[in-house]
């Protein structure tokens, strides 16, 4: 047992979170002997210390600091150690992992399963919305389920699942062995889990579970009961990991292309990532700086936002927002990536307007700064503000829109192939349009006022992160399966799930347009007599949307357990991933490849996107009629798991 | 190697424009079709309303356009038996194209944006005789008060307005952030702690509207629901009036109105009509339970437990931790017995 405690890893990570939160306890007293202060121990104290620092303590237990502590300690280190490189069983998953395609399935798999629970938390509510009055749950623990419910998907679903998925496909795709920052990668995984952990403990905080919305305004959050640490401190954790992923994305893509891959040889998921990145490290700090003053507030007796104090309370909402709406690209502009790689390949043609679908990606990272008070036409700031706000979030939609109508246009005298990627690509054109469109409306102040805090806007949300975010992520991962896993999905249910989620989900949400509109308020736990019907039709819809995500589970968990073997190029693309095998070997290529074209040159006889080296077979480039699709060459097979 | 689909020559972009047409105007009639607002009660909302209706104009076809292009190229460019290696033509863009369709979306969206601002304009313009309420939000009750000149301005849980008369509200708020909105009148605006804010409705139909809290301001925020009377002008006198100078005190002589004491409050506490109904005050809230449902046959010890210790015993429907637990301290024993005196002679009985 001591032996497994000098070693990283889960058991050694158990000791590091007690330790901390012991330590704690010392610091807590020591402070608060020293100031003469009565109780001595202040239980809140302790907790909101253990928060920040259990964290940090399960970290250092797991390993996730164990190279940069001996190199800090001028012990031994070898620049090079890849002892804790690849996976060879299903406990490599559980640990400190330098290797990318690891990070990437740690955090896919980790990400679902806060979906999930995102998921179930939703189906709760609608149980509860299904009737007018009291069934189920009290108010407070309602406000608690929408406000966990968002935190979960937003912050530990789509932001990482997109990071893992990228995780996993970037490196290979620019012709990398590995992120530029492996261990830094690690860590920002681990921290993930913790943040997700710490924001459902809150359901056992005295009071309930933070209950103040994902947005946490002041004074709402400085005045709530404790729960509302557990958001406050989650989502430093989860930022965190956010932006060293970023840092390492960034660093990646401008210095670790292969020979020939110039900025405008880059498949359109690496410009996305890229953008992405960008708005990760620069609008993150700000969501974690207005968490730190709710903190302050409430624990130190600060004033930022109490009135009573001279602060400010509207100061919190621009400081929120100036971070979420860039949120909101972050949360999408991955899924752009996705979508274009999906149809080019499924389309069979290159991707139409690929230097105007880079640019406005990069359009869209800086407009998206330029937008945020649009959250708060009705908050009571400055009315001069408002205008120009409505100006820059409709100019948003110029670049947006380029995006869409080059897809459309990349779809038109194409060879369709509508599997199940294509088909959630297919999917996400139309939604997100609705979204788009809602969006636009949105845009216009005098239509916000009314609508602002309605159902129109729970509405909007939805479109645009449901039937948008949420179709690329399943395209995606649908799309990338074979690669990830060495194994096919089953196509049959993989169209099933495509279709019980469409038709649900537009049962679901878009009834909720026209009950926003009609005067009902959003965060509600009842609502007034009037709404009853459409209420329980939504709540019948959402339940059958909720069964639909079972499919997909079902579908992916047997057939990664024992689905058909993948070829390593299934889709016949020309996307250097593909060119490898599925899964990839452990550092990816034998040698780096070169590249000497562009990455979506099908319908070009002869053309090639990314050449291999080391004697293995040059890919078979676009068009050709000819016998079976190569088999990547493999080199260096990666060591199989047999369950 | 890739050619051209046969189709092609049978996929007319005219073909796909009828088809948009007929589909765009089934789509508009459909979205102008729908009651989407409430009734029309300020003059705000004309306008509002008619802005709306040019979005869905400009929304469908955007849309119809996205999903006929997706569902044409499905149905004419499915890969076909025998098509598994076959590419598409390499097309890689075409200027002119791009460059319609990033002008057309933003010439529509500065046309959408310079009539948003017109109307924006329009609804909060000043008018000429404007009168003044001050709004004042609290967990979980909206209080109303009306300036008078050289007074006092007059308190009520109650918001009576006449018709046509043009009104700016004044919004503060006492804990938390809150929102006060009245969806008929479509304007609304948030409360906020250390701060006033402000907008002009003039209320054009007379009714009985409800007033909706509109931002998450803690467990009662799906309750704060109150409603707002708009009246003719002589009725709004008459009101007006009364709250002035209110007639002989209900609840049995003694130096304390038990009635005003319901309608006002005494300063330090929230009066009981800003979240219950009671017909005799003519408070319609409805945060907490009617009290002419509730009190029934009820006696003096009951009614006295539901004001000081409110959560011993909630009724069916309503929560635990929303009705202020300190009345005891907020009113004095002899504002407390007028009250319980006052609500079983109109309630209890």
């Amino acid at each position: 047992m001591v032996g497994r405690l000098r070693g990283p890893g889960m058991a050694r990570a158990a000791l590091g979170t007690v330790l901390a939160i012991a330590f704690s306890y010392v610091v807590i007293f020591i402070m608060r002997s020293w100031y003469d202060l009565d109780p001595v121990i202040d239980g809140f104290a302790v907790l909101e210390l253990s928060l920040f620092l259990a964290p940090i303590g399960f970290l250092i237990g797991l390993g996730a600091f164990d190279y940069w502590f001996y190199w800090a300690a001028g012990k031994k280190t070898v620049a090079d150690d890849h002892a804790s490189h690849g996976a060879h069983s299903w406990r490599d998953y559980f640990k400190v992992n330098t290797d990318h395609k690891v990070i990437g399935i740690q955090y896919v798999v980790t990400s679902f399963f806060f979906f999930f629970v995102g998921g179930l938390f939703a189906m709760l509510m609608r149980a509860e919305l299904a009737q007018p009055g009291r069934q189920f749950v009290d108010p407070n623990t309602f406000n608690g389920l929408f406000s966990v419910h968002a935190s979960l998907l937003i912050f530990l679903f789509i932001i990482p699942v997109f990071a893992g998925l990228a995780n996993y496909v970037l490196p290979l795709m620019i012709g990398a062995p590995d992120m530029a920052f492996p261990r830094l990668n690690a860590l920002s995984f681990w921290m993930l889990p913790l943040a997700g952990i710490m924001m459902l403990m809150s359901f056992g905080a005295p009071g309930g579970s933070f209950a103040s919305g994902w947005t946490a305004y002041a004074p709402l959050s400085v005045t709530a009961p404790e729960g509302q640490v557990f958001f406050t401190i989650g989502v430093q954790f989860a930022g965190a990991s956010s932006i060293a992923t970023a840092l390492n994305f960034l660093v990646t893509i401008i210095t670790m292309r292969a020979p020939g891959m110039s900025f405008f040889r880059m498949p359109l998921l690496v410009w996305a990532n890229f953008s992405t990145s960008l708005l990760v490290v620069i609008a993150t700090p700000f969501i974690a700086v207005s968490q730190f003053m709710v903190f302050f507030d409430r624990s130190l007796g600060f004033n930022f936002f109490e009135a009573a104090g001279r602060g400010d309370v509207l100061m919190y909402q621009h400081i929120f927002w100036f971070y979420s709406h860039p949120a909101v690209y972050i949360m999408m502009l991955p899924g752009f990536g996705i979508i274009s790689e999906i149809l080019a390949v499924k389309s069979r043609k290159p991707i139409f307007g690929y230097r105007m679908m880079a640019f406005s990606l990069l359009a869209i990272v800086v407009l998206g700064f330029t937008v945020w008070a649009h959250h708060m036409f009705v908050s009571g700031m400055q009315d001069w503000i408002r205008v120009p706000m409505m100006v820059t979030t409709a100019i948003i939609a110029v670049p947006t829109g380029i995006k869409i109508f080059s897809w459309l246009a990349t779809l038109w005298r194409g060879v369709l192939h509508l599997d199940t990627p294509m088909l959630f690509a297919l999917g996400f054109l139309t939604m997100f349009t609705l979204g788009g469109i809602s969006g636009v409306v949105l845009a216009i102040i005098p239509v916000t006022i009314h609508v602002s805090d309605t159902y129109f806007i729970v509405a909007h949300i939805h479109y645009v992160l449901f039937g948008g975010s949420l179709l690329t992520i399943f395209a995606g991962v649908y799309y990338w399966f074979p690669k990830m896993t060495g194994r096919m999905y089953d196509e049959r249910l993989g169209k099933l799930h495509f279709w019980t989620t469409f038709i649900f989900f537009n049962a679901t949400f878009a009834p909720m347009h026209v009950i926003g509109i009609q005067g009902m308020p959003r965060r509600v736990a009842d609502y007034a007599e009037q709404w009853a019907g459409w209420n329980l039709a939504i709540s019948i819809m959402s339940f059958f949307l909720g069964l639909s995500a079972l499919v997909f589970a079902y579908n992916m968990i047997a057939s990664w357990r024992g689905g058909p073997r993948a070829e390593s190029n299934p889709w016949r693309a020309l996307t250097l991933e593909w060119q490898v095998s599925s899964p990839p070997p452990i550092f990816n290529f034998d040698a780096i490849p070169t590249v000497v074209g562009g990455p979506y040159e099908y319908g070009v006889p002869g053309a090639v996107h990314g050449v291999l080296k080391g004697g293995a077979e040059v890919p078979q480039p676009a068009g050709a009629t000819a016998s079976a699709a190569g088999r990547g060459h493999g080199g260096g097979s990666f060591p199989k798991d047999e369950e | 190697m890739n050619r051209e689909r046969g189709r092609d020559e049978k996929t007319p972009v005219l073909w796909m424009v009828v088809h948009g047409v007929i589909a765009s105007a089934i789509g508009i009639a459909a979205g102008l079709a729908i009651k989407w607002f409430p009734e029309q009660a300020s003059t705000q909302a004309g306008p509002i309303d008619h802005l709306y209706d040019v979005l869905i104009w400009t929304s469908v076809p955007v849309f119809v356009t996205v999903s006929i292009i997706v569902l044409f190229s499905v149905r004419n460019f499915k890969m076909r038996p025998g098509e598994e290696q076959l590419d598409g033509p390499p097309i890689h863009g075409n200027t002119r194209l791009e460059v319609i369709w990033t002008a057309i979306p933003a010439v529509i969206l500065v046309v959408l944006c310079s009539y948003a601002w017109i109307v924006l304009t329009d609804i909060e313009e000043a008018r000429a005789d404007e009168m003044r309420i001050n709004v004042v939000g609290q967990q979980f009750a909206w209080t109303f008060e009306y300036p008078q000149a050289g007074g006092k301005p007059i308190k009520s849980t109650q918001l009576y307005l006449p018709k046509d008369r043009p009104v700016r509200f004044h919004v503060k708020a006492l804990d938390v952030i809150h929102d006060f909105w009245v969806p008929a009148f479509r304007m609304k605006i948030d409360a906020v702690p250390g701060l006033e804010t402000r907008y002009r409705v003039t209320p054009n139909r007379l009714g009985n509207y409800p007033v909706v809290c509109a931002e998450l301001c803690g467990l009662g925020h799906s309750v704060m629901r109150s409603r707002t009377l708009v009246v003719t002008k002589a009725q709004f006198n008459t009101w007006l009036a009364e709250q002035k100078a209110p007639t002989a005190a209900a609840g049995g002589g003694g130096d304390i109105d038990g009635k005003k004491l319901f309608t006002d409050g005494n300063g330090a506490a929230t009066a009981c009509g800003a979240c219950h109904t009671l017909a005799d005050a003519g408070s319609q809230s409805q945060t907490g339970p009617d009290l002419d449902k509730n009190l029934a046959g009820k006696d003096a010890e009951f009614i006295k437990q539901g004001i000081v210790a409110p959560d011993t015993r909630v009724a069916p429907g309503f929560q635990k931790g929303i009705m202020p637990k300190n009345y005891g301290d907020t009113l004095s024993a002899e504002e407390l017995d007028a009250l319980v005196k006052y609500l079983g002679e109109v309630a209890g009985k």
